[in-house]
């Protein structure tokens, strides 16, 4: 049915398709796009974390020569939207949703207060600074304890800063934790980071309400979705809103959201009458944009004395920020539901808690909630492997489920979600090559050696991960006259490669030449419904209906040349992207340029859709990482020496694209263990408000890595036995991090519980341990 | 502030002219004056290296330039890297090296590399991480762009074997 000999794509590192208008400064990023008549808005963020809002003066700022309007939520009557939930919308969670622009209260730093419109960027941010806001700072929460405790109220009308909580599990943990012969407790904190894509977020709204039309520039991730609830928003038919992709530099959950913005630029449009831009600048993005991780986790672990894990029972909080926004409760839900990992627990409680602060409201980001799971679990396996004298790895296999436990239904973890089921695979498989590439046996004896002043340790880390959930995914595979092919997908790109990979699936299954294929992903009206992108889904979702779409043509091209030369279809055969008799396979051919040629003059089209949907069955999966660490006893600083890990991805369509996202993933996960840090002080000021105070991974210590993307399992949920692979790279890098730095400084007696490792909290154990 | 400056910048080998207020950065009058938006701004604060440029060969930061600075010297953007045979080697080996993925700090690595391989066409593996480590990539965690860096060297030193 797939192409054969130079037609196979599927699997090869072929170029990509995205990369010369990049290299040659073609790409065009929402700043890069102009329209006559361009005016530039810019927002006026809270400088104050909880305050009262007495009054917004705004006369000084609209005469500022080159202003063309000011408003703030004053300007605007009563019914401003409110920002809606897509995804894990729990009950509770809808006291807390985010009006575009702060009314009467302001709850984080960052809080869009009022919004200026001028004639260009530097106008706009000159008029800024003369809006003159009469603030009452209001008392701030700043930590999740404070926020429990409900005496500083941030939505006055909930009650109370609980968001909701929950309790979710399997089995009867508490009659287990009272006769285990081993059990124990630790609290572990995943601290507060951001996505931090290259590309700060930016919009560019044309709305003419005359039309109606609204089309707004710069959308990305899930542009369906946003395209639905920016229509009812403004009370407009869907039909009426566009929402164009443009390249994006870097998504990793963060971008592509709806935010205040994707609704004040609109209105701004809206108000004066022709097109506005919105560019965040950095300091903007790192307060207003998403943050993410800020779980914290106490766990507790039962288990037989030879380290069988018999219960978890666990509370998850998170941090949600002053509003919950579009991705509702995924982080925390995510975290507990990932806690027991792909090990055999017979009995797991959690109890799941959303806090409400006044900081900047968190989404997903990367792995959300598996890297904070991953990190808690592994650092307590090692913790336990300890206490009972058993060796960290045989501790993992002896816990680890079996192919012949698979497919395993890991009860509803997460309220609504039932049926989750971990789908076939063979985990040890994958963690004995982790041991073996990482040269485990000649490290486990030398776990915290030291070499020339500085401690090793060879921690390792196992993990499972979901992808390739959510909503149906489409595509239309089109053949013009010339030969040429588009592709068009509902899914959108965040930079990774979309183009090129829908683009080797469809001349796999063409069998033609992937240099006649344009993708096509700009655009709401391209296709009349989309899915997105997320999850590590587009290769499963979009890659599948790209697949189905191809084939349907291949159907078609049958068809259509059996009435071309008057014979039954099924003497006829496809071929190399040709139609051939199958009597006389050398003999005429109709090309599929023929064939869509022929199409035309019939007034018809050469084209095919497709549609993928899960049908709610997800490929997880899986996979186990390996961290060499060199932590310098007088400094604190930790070298990562050598990294390894492995992903099982059922089967990889372009090996370098998947490498690249292992890498990718995996570096960022040395940030989010390290570096990555939005710190607050007790007034709710952010003080990483730049990239001087907010870290990020630079070239500058790079580990040696090896990424092994394993292809031993494919997915038996769909043809092509894809799963996810965008995630697996970053998802236990703390767990594996946190256990070699732990292994490193065994001898002091230190223990990693808490993230980012710096030199600093280092130093001071170091310190208090004699060192 | 608003008073403007009529200035002649020299930009990929061509003269131009525009106007500019004196707090106009060079990366904004880049973009915004001569539609070059191949320069990116990622920071606009000098740490993430994204607006890099080549001034008379030098690597700098255009977001932490004025325009009015640039009179009288020969900058290059990412525009002006390739040539009438298309790819330069660096950029074909950005490509051949999966050194991209998203593309927006791309710019940058490009100018930034340039500007170290025209001073040291043999550097090994070390000197090419410390010469990018002011360039913050998001996507593809460093390696396959040293590998890029790298390879061009190796690429440009078999063309012109000095």
């Amino acid at each position: 049915m797939t192409g054969t000999g130079s037609h196979r794509y599927i699997g090869k590192a072929v170029t990509r398709l995205e990369d010369e208008r990049f290299l040659i400064g073609r790409g065009r990023y929402i700043d890069d796009i102009k329209l006559p008549r361009l005016a530039a808005m810019a927002v006026l963020r809270s400088p104050h974390a909880h305050a009262r809002i007495r009054a917004v003066d705004l006369a000084a700022a609209r005469a500022l020569p080159g202003v063309i309007d000011a408003f703030s939520a004053a300007d605007l009557g009563s019914d401003l939207p409110l920002i809606p939930l897509r995804l894990a919308p729990f009950k509770g969670f809808e006291r807390f949703l985010q009006r575009p622009i702060a009314v009467d209260k302001v709850r984080y730093v960052g809080e869009p207060v009022a919004v200026i419109v001028a004639d260009d960027r530097y106008i706009a941010e000159d008029a800024l600074d003369l809006v003159e806001i009469d603030f009452e700072p209001l008392p701030a929460v700043t930590g999740m304890d404070q926020a429990a405790a409900g005496d500083v109220l941030i939505h006055d009308d909930a009650g109370e800063n609980i968001g909701t909580r929950y309790t979710v599990g399997r089995g009867d943990a508490d009659p287990v934790f009272a006769s285990a012969p081993y059990t124990r407790r630790e609290r572990f904190v995943t601290n507060r980071h951001a996505a931090c894509p290259m590309e700060t977020r930016g919009l560019i709204a044309e709305f003419d309400p005359d039309t109606p039309l609204l089309r707004l520039h710069g959308a990305a991730k899930v542009t369906y979705f946003n395209r639905r609830h920016l229509a009812t928003a403004f009370g407009l038919p869907e039909s009426a809103v566009e929402l164009i992709e443009t390249d994006v530099g870097g998504g990793f959950g963060a971008r592509g959201e709806l935010y205040p913005e994707d609704y004040l630029t609109p209105i701004a449009s809206r108000r004066a009458g022709r097109p506005v831009k919105w560019i965040e600048d950095r300091h903007e993005n790192l307060m207003a944009a998403n943050h993410s991780r800020d779980i914290d986790c106490d766990l507790e672990i039962a288990a037989t004395e030879d380290g069988r894990i018999l219960a978890m029972r666990a509370t998850v909080r998170g941090d949600m920020g002053a509003y919950v926004r579009t991705n509702g409760g995924v982080v925390a839900s995510k975290a507990a539901q990932f806690l027991p990992g792909p090990y055999r627990v017979p009995a797991f409680s959690c109890d799941v808690q959303f806090l409400i602060t006044n900081k900047t409201p968190v989404g997903t980001y990367r792995g959300p909630g598996r890297f904070e799971a991953n990190f808690c679990r592994e650092r307590m396996l090692d913790l336990m492997a300890a206490d009972l004298g058993i060796d960290p790895a045989e501790i993992r296999f002896r816990n680890l489920m079996e192919p012949a436990e698979l497919p395993y239904r890991i009860g509803e973890l997460v309220p609504g979600d039932a049926n989750a089921t971990f789908d076939a695979g063979d985990y040890p498989s994958a963690f004995r090559r982790l041991l073996s590439e990482a040269n485990y046996d000649d490290w486990k004896d030398r776990q915290g050696e030291v070499i020339d002043g500085r401690a090793h340790g060879l921690g390792i880390a196992c993990f499972i991960e979901s992808s390739a959930a959510g909503p149906p995914e489409t595509a239309r595979v089109t053949v013009a006259p010339d030969g040429s092919i588009e592709i068009r997908t509902g899914a959108s790109s965040v930079g990774q490669g979309v183009e090129t990979g829908l683009a080797q699936i469809c001349a796999e299954y063409l069998e033609i030449d992937m240099g006649r294929i344009a993708v096509q992903h700009g655009s709401t009206t391209l296709l009349p419904t989309g899915g997105g992108t997320f999850h590590s889904r587009n290769t499963v979702m979009a890659g599948n209906a790209v697949r189905i779409a191809a084939e349907t043509l291949r159907a078609r091209c049958l068809d259509l040349a059996a009435l071309r030369w008057n014979v039954d279809p099924n003497r006829l055969n496809y071929r190399d992207g040709a139609v051939v008799r199958r009597e006389s396979p050398d003999g005429d051919t109709l090309t599929i340029a023929d064939l869509a040629a022929f199409a035309t003059s019939r007034n018809d089209t050469l084209a095919a859709d497709g549609s993928y949907d899960n049908e709610g069955r997800v490929s997880y999966s899986y996979g186990a990482h390996a961290a060499l660490v060199a932590v310098d006893i007088q400094t604190g600083i930790v070298e990562v020496k050598r990294y390894v890990l492995t992903e099982e991805i059922g089967r990889a369509l372009n090996p370098a694209l998947v490498q690249g996202q292992a890498v990718g993933g995996l570096i960022q996960g040395l940030g989010g263990t390290f570096l990555d840090h939005m710190i607050y002080d007790d007034d709710g000021q952010l003080l990483t408000g730049s990239f001087a105070d907010y870290l990020l991974p630079t070239s500058s210590a790079l580990p040696d890595i090896t990424a092994i993307a394993l292809e031993e399992s494919p997915s038996q949920l769909n043809p092509m036995g894809f799963k996810g692979a965008g995630e697996g790279g970053i998802v236990a890098v703390a767990g594996a991090v946190g256990n070699a730095v732990a292994h490193a400084l065994a001898p002091y007696g230190i223990s990693i519980d808490r993230l980012p490792i710096t030199p600093d909290r280092l130093r001071a154990a170091l310190r208090v341990a004699g060192a | 502030m608003t008073a403007r400056h009529r200035i002649s910048l020299t930009v990929n080998g061509d003269a131009v002219d525009c106007e500019v207020e004196p707090r106009m950065t060079l990366a904004d009058c880049l973009r915004e004056k001569l539609d070059l938006t191949g320069t990116h701004l990622g920071c606009e604060h000098g740490v993430c290296g994204a607006c890099t440029v080549l001034i008379d060969g030098a690597a700098v930061r255009s977001c932490l330039m004025f325009a009015v600075q640039a009179r009288g010297v020969e900058i290059v953007t990412v525009e002006g890297l390739a040539d009438e045979n298309g790819l330069s080697p660096l950029q074909a080996a950005f490509r051949d090296n999966h050194a991209l993925q998203c593309g927006f700090c791309t710019p940058g690595l490009l100018t930034t590399a340039q500007a170290f391989l025209s001073e040291n066409p043999s550097p090994n593996r070390a000197e090419v991480e410390s010469a990018i480590s002011g360039n913050i990539c998001r996507c593809t965690g460093y390696v396959p762009i040293v590998d890029a860096i790298l390879d061009a060297a190796a690429r440009l030193r078999a063309k012109d074997p000095a």
